[in-house]
């Protein structure tokens, strides 16, 4: 049996609109083993993102536990949190949220600035992710030079350049056409077979599912699992 | 290390972002500069009017007036005591003769050079040894009043300030015909905006007889300032008030200086509160503006006290920056801008603004105030920015 990375039992995540309160995850239950890619979709509003935040540690479960590598995330402060974050998990956006005042280099550099590397070594090492995604080429270059799919890679360089052990993709090929998305969805399952990172994925896009080795499916706050095709 | 790492890395991000929020940015940043500047021009007033009245300010110079005045206009002495008083021990001797100095002070109107107003300028007697009870006094055009005429000098300042002073003018004050016969400068002192003659002459054309105001002796040291003081109270045939001269200016900087610093505060206080406000809102702003990356940060890791204090660190740089140029500002147009006022003596008062180094460090701290202020709420908007939702506004 494969060793699980993240637990989440019992797993509520409920809100306050106005009067009225919203339950966006239900008592959901869900692990996900070290070296899995799965894809996680479900119609808008079924609790997906939310669900992925909370594997990421940006949100916290009404009632429930969240484990990940052994950690319990619903019982850590938010220092502890951003701290957790800074070495165990990398994020992948949508819309890239490059800052787009630095270069790709740069952006690739940010979360080492939470370590205790030398400039020197974490030019470095981003110089490694940057040439992983197959953007060497591109590391002087901010995010307004880049196309969309080049942006993407730069976001993923990011994500990877503290080698954590979990990739967290919410929509990473949302705005991207089909080829370039598929450039990118390849490279998350490199990242996934060669590099051993595990992958939890958001999307609308059944195609995009397909290169996971797992669906999940999501509705109404609640869970439902089947084999990837 | 980590920790200095993330703050110098956001601070960095926060003003490399500047450029896309400069409208507001430059709001916040006028209205540090109107502060420091309205700041450093008011109070430049009162510390020039200080340092004019206490350069001339010495410890081994003593000013005698009459008990109870508070000004030389309200002093008398007869010459007798003016003599006896001069030859108290502790006053320095020059031969056989006390430096000493009995003087009478009168004020005469004269048109302002700027507004052909007339204001009262000081017209003051002197002995001959008026120069030896003065430091740096030096005649720097035309040449020294003769005794027993109707000559006068003319301070710089007065001459600067006041119209028909210029050597070789000759004016009519009181009842007779004065010729301009010098200019003289006395160290940037008070002693500039007057204007002076020979007592006797003074006493005769404004019908004074023998009485003089003020006795000016020159001591042998700081030290002798006790025994001469001692000197005047233990003696019956004085009734009378003694300080050094740096005392005594300082008393009469003290009260124009403070009320112009009672106008200062205040102006300042209730500018800065706008200025907060300015720098409250481009902060609102930027953090606003810049949601998304401040999640983003916080998502890789950054941590909320980085957020704040960065963004804290970013609307005190505003402020410095409004803090320097309103500094640099009151510098070139306010330092060394000569003006004249209303002195303790009902006399005007020649002065220049002086933009000290030390107005613009308050300045400065003024501005800083304003920065950390006007910058704290805003941060810690910023540093409890709830990440999942910051992420979805896109």
């Amino acid at each position: 049996m494969s060793e699980i990375l993240a637990e989440l039992r019992g797993v509520s995540r409920s809100y306050q609109k106005g009067k009225e309160k919203v339950e966006v995850l239900h008592e959901l239950d869900m692990d996900i083993p070290v070296g899995d890619f799965v894809a996680i979709m479900g119609p808008s509003g079924s609790g997906k993102t939310t669900l992925l935040n909370m594997l990421g540690g940006l949100d916290r479960p009404t009632s429930g536990t969240v484990k990940v590598g052994g950690a319990e995330l619903s019982s850590m402060s938010n220092n502890q949190l951003s701290n957790w974050r800074s070495t165990h998990v990398g994020f992948v956006f949508q819309f890239y949220n490059l800052l787009p005042v630095l270069t790709a280099q740069k952006n690739v550099e940010l979360p080492l600035l939470l370590t205790n590397f030398s400039a020197k070594e974490r030019a470095e090492r981003a110089a490694i992710a940057l040439d992983i995604v197959g953007l060497a080429d591109r590391a002087r270059h901010r995010p307004a030079e880049l196309s969309g799919g080049q942006e993407q890679r730069v976001a993923i360089a990011r994500a990877i350049v503290s080698d954590p052990t979990l990739l967290l993709c919410d929509e990473p090929t949302g705005d991207l056409d089909r080829e370039t998305a598929d450039e990118i969805l390849k490279l998350l399952q490199v990242l996934n077979s060669e590099h051993g990172k595990t992958i939890v994925m958001v999307t609308h896009d059944a195609q995009a599912a397909e290169y996971a080795k797992r669906t999940l499916h999501v509705d109404k706050g609640q869970l439902e699992s089947r084999a990837a095709a | 290390m980590r920790f200095l790492n993330q703050i110098v890395a956001v601070t960095r991000l926060n003003i490399l972002n500047l450029p896309q929020r400069i409208a507001t940015s430059v709001v916040a940043i006028v209205g540090v500069t109107a502060v420091v500047l309205v700041f450093a021009a008011v109070l430049s007033m009162a510390k020039g009017f200080e340092r004019t009245l206490t350069a001339a300010g010495s410890d081994d110079v003593a000013i005698v007036l009459r008990s109870g005045a508070t000004s030389e206009m309200m002093s008398g002495f007869s010459h007798e005591q003016t003599q006896q008083i001069a030859n108290l021990p502790g006053v320095r001797r020059d031969g056989d003769r006390p430096v000493s100095s009995a003087e009478l002070f009168v004020i005469v109107d004269v048109p302002k050079i700027k507004t052909g107003k007339d204001a009262n300028v000081p017209f003051r007697g002197v002995d001959a040894s008026a120069f030896g009870v003065r430091d740096d006094v030096r005649i720097v055009d035309g040449r020294m009043f003769e005794t027993g005429k109707n000559e006068l000098i003319v301070g710089r300042g007065a001459q600067l300030e006041f119209a028909g002073l210029e050597t070789g003018a000759t004016v009519r004050f009181g009842r007779v015909d004065w010729e301009v016969v010098g200019a003289f400068t006395a160290g940037g002192s008070v002693s500039e905006s007057e204007i002076w003659t020979d007592t006797p002459v003074l006493q005769d054309a404004y019908r004074r007889g023998a009485s003089y105001q003020s006795v000016r002796v020159r001591l042998d040291s700081p030290e002798s300032f006790a025994a001469f003081s001692d000197a005047l109270a233990s003696d019956p045939r004085f009734d009378v008030d003694v300080y050094t001269e740096r005392d005594w200016y300082a008393s009469q900087a003290e009260a124009t200086a403070g009320f112009i610093r009672l106008l200062g505060y205040p102006v300042t206080f209730l500018m800065a509160i706008g200025a907060v406000f300015g720098a409250l809102n481009s902060m609102y702003a930027s953090v606003s503006s810049r949601g998304t990356e401040i999640a983003t940060l916080r998502a890789l890791g950054f941590g909320p006290v980085a957020v704040l204090v960065s963004t804290i660190i970013e609307s005190t740089l505003l402020a410095l920056v409004g803090g320097l140029v309103g500094g640099a500002l009151a510098f070139v147009v306010f330092n060394g801008f000569r003006v004249s006022t209303l002195g303790s003596s009902f006399s005007q008062v020649v002065f220049d603004f002086a933009v000290t180094p030390d107005l613009l460090t308050q300045g400065i701290v003024v501005a800083l105030i304003i920065g950390f202020v006007g910058g704290f709420l805003p941060a810690l908007r910023a540093a409890r920015l709830p990440v999942a939702q910051a992420l979805r506004e896109l």
